[in-house]
């Protein structure tokens, strides 16, 4: 009898064109490739030097998000790149598409969008997929049950002329998270517990499998969200075995398979889930009922605690290493150690990126924005993922309950979480922001991010000050988080 | 790809904590469509005043690091985004290795692809590497890449891990897309035995069924 396999190895095996050998690393196939405009034009350059092809246009989709404006369009509907070197980026994507037959949703294209966004969105990302993109999120699509990682452009091109990679097999690690979220605690909150308590390299040289009850009971967006921040940890990816919520997300989507094919790909991802007895190399349990709503504080993700904690004090930090580190992020941060986070005053809100932009994340943040007005002095930036979620938004009437609360709501993009459209903070300005990553000047040059759920960072938009959504009064925090 | 073997260099000591790929090189000199000049762009937020002048306090600004190849950083360098233009921007600057008790993995694929060497050392030789370049800072290490060994100022040396397929296209010049190019006749059986899971014009033309 075989032995009991994880989701991981089947997906592996199942993608192996050549085996590895002593010498020479796996060659494993690849089912489906993102592209966006700052991470390709490097691979396409190098295409067009050594006079390759795109082996697999119908398997690569192209769209623009990282650097494109996301302030409203003009009257005409186009937009106006007031950066010129966006504006280049972009129109060399476009010009790269167009030589090498690559499909684009480009700006102004209804499908439009963040390339994590597109993917499940349009059924392009299935379970038992191998699945890359220039960009280290990508482990988001593991949701699905995908092996889904970022790679460099240098590895960009090598999937555009043979759509495959050269890999050695990374290590499994499963965690499990049981038990039932507390009020007011959402995807994100795991996530941010996860990574304070593994750190930003905990996960290294792993491909992450959560399991466990709290896991199961999640919705796919935010089971996007928890796949999503595997990297913030280290991980290769982040995976989720396949079920019946995985299918009924995906039954009827654009590019899903309809029929007669629907049911046998579905039979074929039934045996996906990783067999019983089938082992990890690593293993982290965590209680889903001990979370709470989590904020960073640092200059890492990994610098994250409960909302209504208290700023850990270097000087009692024994290990010098890590005193120094906290020390250095903490002068960033212009914060005091031994102090709560809670009363500290913000200037901008983003609810947005491939974390947290979703449908599901924006009705979460309209909830806790409705009937409530953005604190004086607060700027609170709502960015949905993409066309199709920004629609949606639009049609449940979410866009008015944001523009009456005095947030803005901008078209679909990357925006804020990475700063290289103009969407910025300003030197010392502070944000709560739903993105992933609150490295230094991410934001923006000498800006500070608190990273935290859409709830907590509508809740700190609507009092001027990071707060913990579960003391709004109005108490959308009983049911748990998100539609 | 040029090869390496091995070389030896003077080094810049930045003894900085969880060095993200952000700090190595910040998003908005992204805004690129090739591989050159990037250096320029090296720790741009640490290393430039606010009015867009070299910052004399920061490291790489001061006469010493003139000529250095090898970087010393604190533990757990380069992770976060996935941007090539990280090991772009190292060489771009002068850089051949990295030394740090520990790499991110995407960050040090992407800098075997660029012949840019991460070096992984145990604390104490890191920390004994730090004390040594603290009383000679004008001091050399070098770094064999046939051998892995990093040899100190102090004459010891140590070995250090790196992938050998990676190595083996550095110190022969193979050129990994060749190489899997190379793989064709094996990408066509498999691909046979497998008709694509996912047809991605259709959703561009709205006409996906
Ligand atoms: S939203 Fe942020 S993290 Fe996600 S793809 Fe865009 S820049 Fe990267």
């Amino acid at each position: 009898m075989a032995s009991p396999r994880t989701l991981f190895a089947k997906i592996w095996d199942g993608h192996t064109v050549r085996a590895a050998t002593p010498e020479t690393p796996a060659v494993l196939y690849i089912d489906l490739h993102l592209v966006h405009e700052v991470t390709s034009p490097q691979a396409f350059t190098e295409l067009r030097r050594r006079g390759l092809t795109v082996r697999c246009p119908d398997q690569t989709i192209a769209t623009m998000d990282h650097s494109t404006p996301t302030t409203p369009r003009q009257r005409d509907g186009s937009y106006r790149i007031g950066d010129a070197l966006a504006a280049a980026q972009l129109t060399q994507l476009a010009q790269n598409c167009a030589e090498f037959g690559v499909p684009l949703l480009e700006l102004g294209h209804d499908l439009q969008g963040i390339v994590h966004v597109i993917g499940p969105e349009q059924g392009l990302t299935q379970p038992g997929m191998t699945i890359v993109c220039g960009d280290s999120h990508t482990s988001t699509h593991g949701a699905f049950g995908a092996l889904a990682f970022g790679i460099g452009s240098s590895e960009v091109g090598y999937v555009l002329a043979t759509q495959c990679l050269l890999q050695q097999r990374p290590k499994t690690m499963e965690i499990r998270v049981d038990g039932r979220l507390q009020p007011g605690v959402t995807a994100k909150d795991i996530s941010l517990a996860i990574i304070a308590q593994i750190g930003t390299g905990g996960g290294t040289g792993h491909v992450v499998e959560y399991t466990g009850s709290a896991i199961c009971a999640l919705s796919m967006e935010e089971r996007m969200t928890i796949c999503n921040m595997s990297i913030e940890a280290g991980a290769r990816a982040g995976l989720v075995a396949p079920d019946e919520t995985t299918f009924a997300y995906l039954e009827g989507r654009p590019a899903a398979p309809r029929g007669e094919a629907w049911q046998r790909a579905v039979r074929g991802w039934r045996e996906l889930a990783s067999d019983a007895g089938a082992t990890y190399d690593a293993v982290v349990q965590i209680d889903a009922g001990t979370l709470s709503p989590m904020i960073t504080y640092g200059t890492n993700p990994a610098m994250g605690m409960p909302v209504d904690g208290t700023v850990p004090d270097p000087d009692q930090v024994a290990d010098p290493a890590r005193r120094a580190s906290l020390r250095k992020a903490l002068d960033y941060m212009g914060l005091e150690g031994g102090r709560p986070l809670l009363g500290q005053p913000v200037d901008v809100v983003f609810v947005g990126s491939c974390t947290n932009s979703r449908i599901s994340d924006l009705r979460l943040a309209a909830r806790a924005s409705a009937g409530r007005r953005v604190a004086s002095g607060v700027r609170l930036l709502v960015v949905p993922g993409s066309q199709p979620v920004k629609r949606q938004a639009e049609a449940e009437g979410l866009r008015e309950i944001f523009e009456a609360a005095g947030a803005e709501w901008r078209e679909a993009g990357c925006s804020m979480c990475i700063a290289m459209n103009g969407d910025q903070l300003a030197p010392g300005q502070y944000a709560v922001s739903t993105s992933n990553r609150n490295f230094e000047g991410r934001q923006g040059k000498g800006g500070r991010t608190f990273l935290a759920s859409p709830l907590t960072a509508v809740a700190s938009a609507v009092s001027g000050h990071v707060a913990d959504a579960r003391r709004l009064a109005g108490g959308e925090c009983r049911k748990r988080g998100v539609a | 790809m040029n090869r390496i073997t091995s070389f030896t260099a003077r080094v810049v000591v930045l003894p900085i904590a969880n060095i993200d790929t952000d700090q190595i090189i910040p998003a908005r000199f992204l805004k690129v469509t090739d591989r050159a000049g990037l250096g320029a762009g090296l720790f741009a937020d640490w290393r430039y005043a606010p009015d867009g002048a070299p910052d004399p306090e920061f490291v790489l600004n001061q006469p010493a690091a003139r000529g250095a190849e090898v970087l010393l950083a604190g533990d757990n360098f380069g992770c976060g985004s996935s941007r090539e233009h990280a090991p772009w921007a190292l060489p771009g600057w002068g850089f051949r290795a990295v030394i740090s008790t520990f790499f991110a993995d995407i960050f040090r694929n992407n800098s075997l692809h660029n012949g840019l060497l991460p070096v992984t050392v145990t604390a104490g030789v890191h920390q004994s590497l730090q004390q040594q370049l603290q009383r000679q800072p004008e001091a050399a290490v070098t770094v064999d890449l046939a051998s892995q060994t990093l040899t100190l100022p102090d004459g010891t040396s140590v070995t250090f891990p790196i992938d050998p397929f990676a190595r083996h296209c550095l110190l022969h010049g193979v050129d990994q897309l060749g190489f899997l190019l190379g793989a064709e006749p094996a990408i066509r059986d498999y691909e046979a035995a497998h008709p694509p899971r996912i047809g991605t014009f259709a959703v561009r033309s709205g006409a996906a069924s």
